[in-house]
């Protein structure tokens, strides 16, 4: 067991580690960021995305240890004086998700996405979802949703 | 004057909407169950059909932290929803490649993988039987299952001891045989669907916990709580547990299209939970076991002979569908049933023979899947219709209007059917596709191609499958609405939630409902079948005019005001012939009303609703079908697209596609928008990419999504044009009927049809890949370099 340290959220978060736990194991079963899903545990379907460092990226695939010392973002970190975000918000309004599974996920991507071109064409954001698996909403909503959150910033 | 509706018909925001999208919303696998927490691993059989010959797991034992072992000599207890042909742990042989023989139960899920490994199994191999067409022998090579002959099963099953043949449903009606004769065209060919996978991103769990007062509780993801516990109460009665013993507790589900549906693995958790009492035990599946191990989408091999007159209409059909169901049919065989009664497709048809026929093969159970068979043979059925079109010289909508049911017109089995909108579906596609105008591309390399395809579904439910409702208010007038529907994602809770407040005058965003617990919701028989909206959505309709008739009746005691002029506006009781009066619901719903003498009258609201459709029968004349109401009503609708291929590779790029259904009242326009447009991309998957592969032994090759595609954001038409159509249910809420998966019916007849219209070429088998395409333009000489 090895203690690391990750800035979760803004938070300062200690946690004892295993050499294989990956930090999707530790961010849901040790730190309680349950918002982060597992769905594949090899790279395929983007549920466990999370910023680390401000990039997103699949965490089944990085293992705990390879994260000490960084920051990590999740969803649970995007509400703001007890208020979703605007982004969520909109996800919300334009019914861009249904079961709600990889909303987490897609939500994060959308943020980097925008964070680096805020005004995305239809492609690009579909190009940047495009690893993030849906299987309820045919994606429709959630580019339509994207597009016009991005053209009303 | 018809008074405009407050809540229904508007696109109210859904009640899930900010757990789902904050990181709130806590699944089946995000539940914290404490310290005592155990794990099951299971040991998976390597072969298709295999006796056990011996189970040594002294090794696994060893480990430490590994808590107990369990076979199947520790449950000799079968199960099943509509034929107990499983048992919890096979007993004798295995059945397919993957099931379990074992279940490794540790401290920590690690262990528990590392231990099974060390369980060794000895197998003699058996000859399997992977082919339906093999398998469906009158003396087989391979029996799957000896004991057919004394399986419990539903009383519209039909099995027959000693072959494959789990079940045979048959229809007979009107003069076939004498109506092909004097057929000017009969088209006769063979269609055949493979097998697929739902794909839900959440993967299949369970948690039971057996605790030391003799509780049994489940936490599973599943779309049928109540139908869980009766199963586990069924099979677990030898160990003394019954309805009354046991709780499901069903958490946010993250996608379910019939996955979780019935029982598949959930059993395990409630089995070995027994084994371990006061420790809750996990079981969580791997996306691997996720493909091979729930249910899987049944293949079939359809042949289909319509015979029509020189106007096209169709004067006779025959439909003879082998289904490749698997190893376990519990739940499949009412799929073959479902197609059995239905295969008549949209159509006014006098004289008809259907044989729909289950079949076990030594693959992975079939069971339902969104279209619950429906895709399946409305591939082959509405190919059909476009090339006897073709044939015929006519357009292939035009054949699809002078056929197309009706009102009043008899289905298969000989019952009436119900109001709809065919027709204007029909004509709404039509107009929507613009599809007699002139689609072209400028590009040498392309050609375009339009296809049409009408659909139908009911859905498949015992006869007494039924719904019920509390509704309770609390003091500032919110409802809590007690159901025990699942919301999978279409936003069931959300449509309940405008039915109660449409009927009480209350705010969607008002009214709070979650899934279910069995201990504490009312009874559901499962989220499945497309009837949620229409069977709970009466049960809620009735609680909440049972709520009403407590507000007004309390108000005629306290107030002397006449009930029949009392209504609910803005969270208010007014009255129409005293405009001065009004109460708010606030001031009431729990505290009750003061009179003069100070005391109080009334007191809690709590309303209460159940629904059954009381006019479904499923007894009819096995030899013929004719004679029940097996169908509570069916949905219609068109589809339509246009797509561009790629002469040289064979790649389909869907520019526009246009689905109209007639869900009778879109009680939330955006929700019914929703379910179309993801259903439509769900069935085009299913022509385009998906495909599962199985070795001859019986293993399948592609368990993963690398493997087995399912569409991205990248994979899906540039424009999709949902439409809804509302011609009313009568007995359906607000006269709304079912649509969830209906959406993905039309999907792959009209991939084959467009190809067609493109390349000139007919394809008959799914998928339709490049590569398939380019292939059958080869095999066509069609295809030039």
């Amino acid at each position: 067991m090895k203690k690391i340290v990750i800035k979760l959220n803004g938070e300062t978060r200690y946690t004892h580690v295993e050499p294989n736990d990956t930090l999707l194991d530790i961010l849901r079963d040790n730190l309680g960021a349950t918002s982060v899903k597992s769905g594949c545990e090899r790279g395929d379907c983007g549920a466990c995305a999370v910023l680390l460092q401000g990039e997103s990226v699949r965490s089944c695939l990085i293992f705990a240890v390879e994260a000490d010392g960084q920051a990590v973002e999740t969803i649970e970190g995007m509400s703001k004086d007890r208020k979703m975000s605007d982004l969520q918000t909109a996800f919300h309004e334009k019914n861009a998700f249904q079961c709600g599974f990889c909303a987490p996920g897609t939500i994060i991507s959308t943020v980097e996405l925008l964070k680096e071109n805020p005004q995305p064409e239809k492609a690009e954001i579909q190009e940047a979802i495009a690893g993030n698996l849906c299987r309820c909403t045919g994606y429709s909503t959630i580019i339509d949703t994207v597009k016009e959150f991005s053209e009303k910033k | 004057m018809k008074k405009e509706y407050t809540n229904i018909g508007k696109s109210a925001l859904r009640i899930d909407g900010k757990e789902k999208l904050s990181g709130a919303a806590i699944y089946t696998d995000d539940i914290d169950f404490g310290p005592n927490l155990l794990y099951a691993e299971i040991v998976e059989s390597p072969y298709a059909h295999a006796i056990i010959k011996n189970i040594d797991y002294s090794e696994a034992l060893k480990v430490p932290e590994v808590i107990t072992v369990v076979t199947g000599k520790d449950f000799p207890y079968q199960f099943g929803l509509y034929m107990k042909d499983r048992h919890i742990f096979p007993q004798k042989k295995v059945r397919f490649v993957g099931e379990q023989v074992a279940a490794v139960v540790a401290r920590c899920p690690k262990v528990a993988r590392r231990a099974a490994k060390l369980v060794k199994v000895e197998y003699e191999e058996l000859e399997a039987v992977i082919s339906q067409i093999d398998a469906a022998e009158d003396k087989p090579k391979t029996i799957v299952h000896e004991d057919l002959g004394n399986y419990w099963h539903v009383p519209w099953f039909f099995p027959r001891a000693n072959t494959n043949i789990a079940h045979w449903r048959k229809i007979r009606k009107g003069e076939p045989d004498k109506a092909f004769k004097g057929a000017a065209y009969i088209l006769d060919d063979t269609y055949n669907v493979p097998r697929y996978s739902h794909c839900p991103i959440e993967i299949h769990v369970a948690v039971g916990k057996y605790d030391l007062s003799g509780r049994l509780t489940i936490w599973a993801s599943s779309q049928s709580p109540h139908t869980q516990r009766h199963v586990f109460a069924e099979a677990l009665a030898p160990l003394g547990l019954k309805h009354g013993n046991i709780r499901v507790i069903a958490p946010h589900v993250g996608g379910g299209f019939g996955a979780k549906a019935g029982v598949t693995m959930e059993i395990l958790a409630a089995a070995i939970a027994t084994k371990v009492p006061g420790n809750p035990v996990k079981v969580l599946w791997t996306r691997e076991r996720e493909f091979y191990n729930t249910y899987q989408r049944l293949g079939v091999q359809a042949r289909l002979k319509i015979g029509v007159d020189k106007t096209g209409k169709i004067l006779a059909l025959h439909h003879e569908l082998l289904w490749d169901a698997g190893a376990y049919v519990e739940y499949g065989a009412n799929v073959v049933n479902a197609v059995g009664l239905s295969a008549i497709g949209p159509y006014k048809i006098d004289n008809v023979s259907i044989d729909s026929v289950c079949i076990y093969t030594n693959l992975p159970p079939g069971g339902a899947y969104r279209g619950f068979g429906y895709s399946e043979f409305l591939f082959g059925l509405e190919s059909h219709m476009t090339r006897i079109a073709k044939h015929l010289g006519l357009d292939p909508i035009a054949i699809r209007r002078v056929n197309a049911i009706k009102e009043g017109d008899t289905t298969a089995y000989g019952a009436k059917m119900n109001p709809n909108g065919l027709h204007k579906a029909i004509e709404a596609v039509e107009k929507e596709i613009d599809w007699y105008g002139k689609h072209t591309t400028n590009n040498p390399n392309k050609v375009i191609g339009k296809g049409f395809s009408l659909l139908w579904k009911a859905p498949a439910m015992p006869p007494n499958a039924s719904s019920a409702c509390f509704l309770k208010f609390n003091e500032d007038a919110s409802i809590n609405l007690l159901v025990s529907g699942m919301d999978i994602g279409q936003g069931y809770l959300t449509v309940m939630a405008q039915i109660a407040g449409e009927i009480l005058g209350v705010p969607t965003s008002k009214i709070r409902s979650e899934n279910p617990d069995t201990d504490r919701n009312p009874y559901e028989w499962q989220t499945v079948a497309s009837h949620i909206t229409w069977s709970s959505g009466n049960a809620v309709k009735k609680a909440a005019i049972d709520a009403r008739n407590q507000i007004f009746d309390l108000i005629v005691r306290t107030k002397y005001l006449p009930k029949d002029e009392l209504y609910l506006e803005d969270e208010k009781v007014k009255c129409h012939t005293n405009p001065n009066f009004e109460l708010a619901l606030k001031d009431f719903v729990v505290d009750g009303i003061q009179t003069k003498d100070g005391t109080y009258k009334g007191g809690p609201i709590l309303g209460k609703g159940t629904f059954l459709p009381e006019f479904s029968t499923t007894k009819s004349n096995p030899e013929t079908g004719q004679g029940g109401h097996p169908n509570v009503h069916y949905t219609v609708g068109a589809a339509a697209m246009i797509m561009e291929i790629d002469k040289n590779t064979g790649k389909i790029k869907i520019l526009k596609a246009v689905e109209a259904i007639d869900c009778g009242k879109a009680i939330n326009p955006d929700l019914v928008n929703g379910q179309i447009v993801g259903g439509l991309v769900q069935g085009l998957a299913t022509v385009l990419y998906e495909d599962m592969r199985y070795s001859e032994k019986g293993k399948l090759l592609n368990p993963n999504f690398t493997d087995y595609k399912i569409p991205t954001a990248k994979d899906i038409p540039d424009v999709i044009v949902p439409i809804i159509v509302e011609v009313p249910q009568p007995d359906g809420p607000f006269g709304a009927r079912g649509m969830g998966e209906h959406t993905m019916l039309p999907a792959a007849p009209m991939v084959a049809n467009a190809v067609e219209d493109a390349l000139g070429v007919r394809i008959t088998s799914m998928p339709i890949t490049a590569e398939k395409v380019i292939m059958t333009m080869i095999k066509e000489g069609k295809y030039k370099d």
